[in-house]
């Protein structure tokens, strides 16, 4: 499975509690969809600590690197 | 009908009957434990009132009743009720200060009136059916007569699934009407006729009373300790919660420093860190030397008991915290206390909670919506919990700035609340969602304020919508009076003597929350009166554990999967059996660590269970439930 597949997936069961691919697109806000509630994102960075074995910085928890899939996809790769 | 509400009065039946009315009473003795038996009638009879809760006030009225004629034939305090009528009539509520479900019958007038205290600590539902009115404590009760239909109210369930509450009327019954706190109706002549005598109020201005702050504060104290001083009166011996936190220190120590009343004390603990406040407990009982009673609660003690907790909620709830109280009201009873006196109502009051100070650095930040440094002062928001809704930097700025355009709205303060809880919709199935009303967000409290709430301070309506929301329609509910009856235990609030309340509302904001220091009047009246580490404790509010009470080792307890089933879940139709077995495993995994996870959670099972226990079941006597730890078990 790819890193995408993998986020996808994730976001998909944890925040929108749906096997439905069409559901989310890989660009779309979370912040925007209002998917996430106040310590939403501390789940989703647990997550992607635990499953891509990263460390997120407090200043790396921004929109940028973190507000959908495809942002995420990217700041992963660039921690590597 | 009044077999059903037995747990809320043990000690006895009475009733009467009359050709268009029938009252009927289940005694908890508290006073006048001979000659207090209900109903209560006036010197000819005419006058009949059966009622739950206790009038503080009525040696006074008594008194005073007795100087102008009236004669009595009890020691109770019920009986000030019928007089008071006598003298005043309808207007008869504004002498009382209680707590109280009232009904009352003139056969004189042929009126029926039922009346409900000013802030909702004793409940009171009715129905109209085929030209009948039914009235009870209990929902359980109603349910009782087959007459009556039993179904759910969808808006309630959207209401409680925003505002942790329904609005009144509304239940979260279809046709059953909950009387909202300080109203009373009038049944005469086939008519019903709603009226409000009391409510929360504030002054459009700061009042210049030319007080110090020490003026305010000894005025306080002195409030205080007649509230408690009133409360104490029982003929049976009172005890009192002790949580550790500011509010029950000051009932506490108001106790043993004001009255002769020798102190006997309950506390519940948790093996949880997050939520256990024993070491604050030990402080103040240490320090009280108090007889003290101290339970321990386990996840899985919440878990076993919350079926039970349900039945007696007769509600969706979003939280597991009312099933420790219901543990602890039951420690209460086997200590041999009736009565006990709790610290609710000093943060709705006061200014205690976080979510009024959330709103002020909001408030602040949005003067200035670029700025980056106002919002890390919501940092200092929420130091106990595990995983801060603060910690999360751009993303809780953007969580709490939602709702900016709504801040000249009474419900500004509200609105991160709300929509966190209104997460647990996304859970409803396709049909429930689009039967529940498609309103702009949150309005509909609209509909529950007075006109004048925009010309008050902001922290002010904030409290208005606290009180009328989360405070009558969870917190002495399902919370307070359930919990307590459940066991048979009548809880009393010092906090919530209507005079305290009057005197808190003309306050200046700032003596309530001066800066970040929530309660700071009430801290300044009580110096000296309580240990110094309590008094400057930051708020922690009571919580319980919550998703992670059903699971053990990742698995369901067993009505928890038996009623989270794809096929119950279908078959009860309130929500998408898909989403809920997703929600399902995210908890079982222990992952679900946000708000908004374990609320859907506790809402859906607790809304599952009351489908279970009240709508579902064939059966009309709900007895056979009372004493059962399990739902399996009960199941035919």
């Amino acid at each position: 499975m790819t890193a995408e597949e993998k986020i996808r997936n994730y976001i998909l069961e944890n925040y929108l509690f749906t096997d439905n691919q069409s559901a989310l697109s890989s660009d779309d806000s979370f912040l925007d969809k209002g998917m996430l509630d106040s310590t939403g994102i501390l789940e989703v960075i647990y997550f992607l600590e635990d499953e891509f074995k990263i460390k997120i910085e407090d200043e790396e928890m921004i929109p940028e690197n973190l507000d959908s899939v495809n942002n995420i996809v990217a700041f992963i790769e660039q921690k590597k | 009908m009044i077999h059903a509400v037995e747990h809320r009065g043990p000690d006895g039946f009475g009733y009467f009957t009359h050709s268009q009315v029938g009252l009927a009473h289940a005694r908890l003795s508290i006073i006048d434990l001979e000659g207090g038996d209900q109903p209560i009638r006036n010197e000819d009879g005419s006058i009949q009132v059966v009622f739950n809760g206790e009038i503080f006030n009525y040696l006074e009225l008594r008194e005073r009743l007795v100087a102008q004629g009236h004669g009595f034939y009890t020691h109770s305090d019920t009986e000030v009720i019928v007089h008071l009528y006598e003298q005043h009539g309808l207007d008869f509520v504004d002498h009382l200060n209680g707590q109280f479900a009232i009904a009352l019958w003139d056969d004189r007038q042929k009126k029926l009136v039922l009346a409900r205290d000013r802030t909702g600590i004793r409940p009171l539902f009715y129905t109209k059916v085929d030209g009948r009115i039914y009235f009870a404590s209990e929902v359980k009760s109603l349910f009782s007569h087959p007459a009556i239909p039993r179904q759910l109210n969808l808006q309630a369930l959207g209401e409680i699934f925003t505002y942790w509450s329904t609005l009144p009327p509304n239940s979260l019954f279809e046709g059953i009407d909950t009387l909202a706190p300080g109203h009373c109706i009038v049944v005469h002549g086939g008519n019903i006729e709603l009226n409000q005598f009391w409510d929360w109020a504030f002054p459009e201005e700061e009042i210049d009373q030319n007080k110090s702050v020490d003026e305010w504060a000894e005025e306080l104290r002195a409030l205080m300790v007649d509230s408690v001083r009133l409360r104490l009166r029982a003929d049976v011996p009172v005890g009192a919660y002790l949580s550790g936190g500011l509010d029950s220190s000051v009932t506490t120590s108001l106790i043993k420093n004001y009255t002769n009343t020798p102190l006997r004390t309950f506390s519940v603990g948790f093996e949880d860190e997050e939520f256990d406040e024993s070491r604050y407990q030990k402080e103040l009982i240490d320090y009280l030397e108090t007889d003290h009673t101290h339970i321990l609660c386990k996840r899985t003690d919440i878990g076993q008991a919350f079926p039970r907790v349900i039945w007696h909620t007769e509600s969706t709830i979003l939280r597991t915290a009312p099933t420790p109280l219901m543990l602890l009201s039951k420690a209460v009873r086997e200590a041999g206390y009736k009565v006990v006196l709790t610290g609710e109502g000093a943060d709705e009051v006061f200014g205690g909670y976080d979510i009024f100070k959330e709103a002020k650095v909001r408030r602040f930040w949005s003067r200035n919506p670029d700025s980056t440094w106002r919002p890390r002062i919501l940092e200092r928001l929420y130091p106990y919990l595990k995983h801060s809704p603060t910690a999360g930097g751009a993303f809780t700025r953007h969580f709490f700035q939602q709702g900016l355009e709504y801040i000249d709205e009474p419900f500004f303060a509200h609105i991160p609340r709300w929509s966190t809880t209104q997460r647990g919709l996304q859970f409803l199935s396709p049909e429930v969602k689009s039967e529940i009303e498609k309103k702009s967000r949150f309005d509909k409290i609209a509909d529950h304020y007075p006109a004048d709430i925009h010309r008050w301070k902001p922290l002010n309506r904030d409290q208005y919508i606290e009180v009328h929301t989360l405070l009558s329609g969870y917190l002495l509910s399902s919370q307070g009076d359930r919990m307590a009856m459940a066991n048979s235990i009548e809880s009393r609030f010092p906090f919530l003597d209507h005079r305290v309340i009057e005197f808190a509302a003309q306050l200046p904001p700032r003596y309530k929350i001066m800066g970040l220091n929530e309660k700071y009047i009430l801290k300044r009246a009580m110096a000296g009166l309580i240990p110094e580490r309590i008094r400057r404790r930051s708020k922690q509010p009571y919580r319980s554990p919550d998703s992670q009470s059903f699971f053990i080792d990742g698995k369901p307890l067993d009505y928890v999967e038996h009623l989270l089933s794809e096929d119950k879940l279908k078959d009860a139709g309130y929500f998408d059996p898909k989403m809920v077995q997703l929600l399902k495993n995210k908890c079982s995994k222990g992952k679900a660590v946000g708000f908004s996870d374990n609320q859907s959670f506790v809402g859906i099972l607790s809304t599952m269970l009351v489908n279970e226990m009240f709508i579902h079941t064939e059966h009309t006597d709900f007895t056979y439930l009372r004493n059962s730890s399990t739902l399996t078990e009960s199941k035919h």
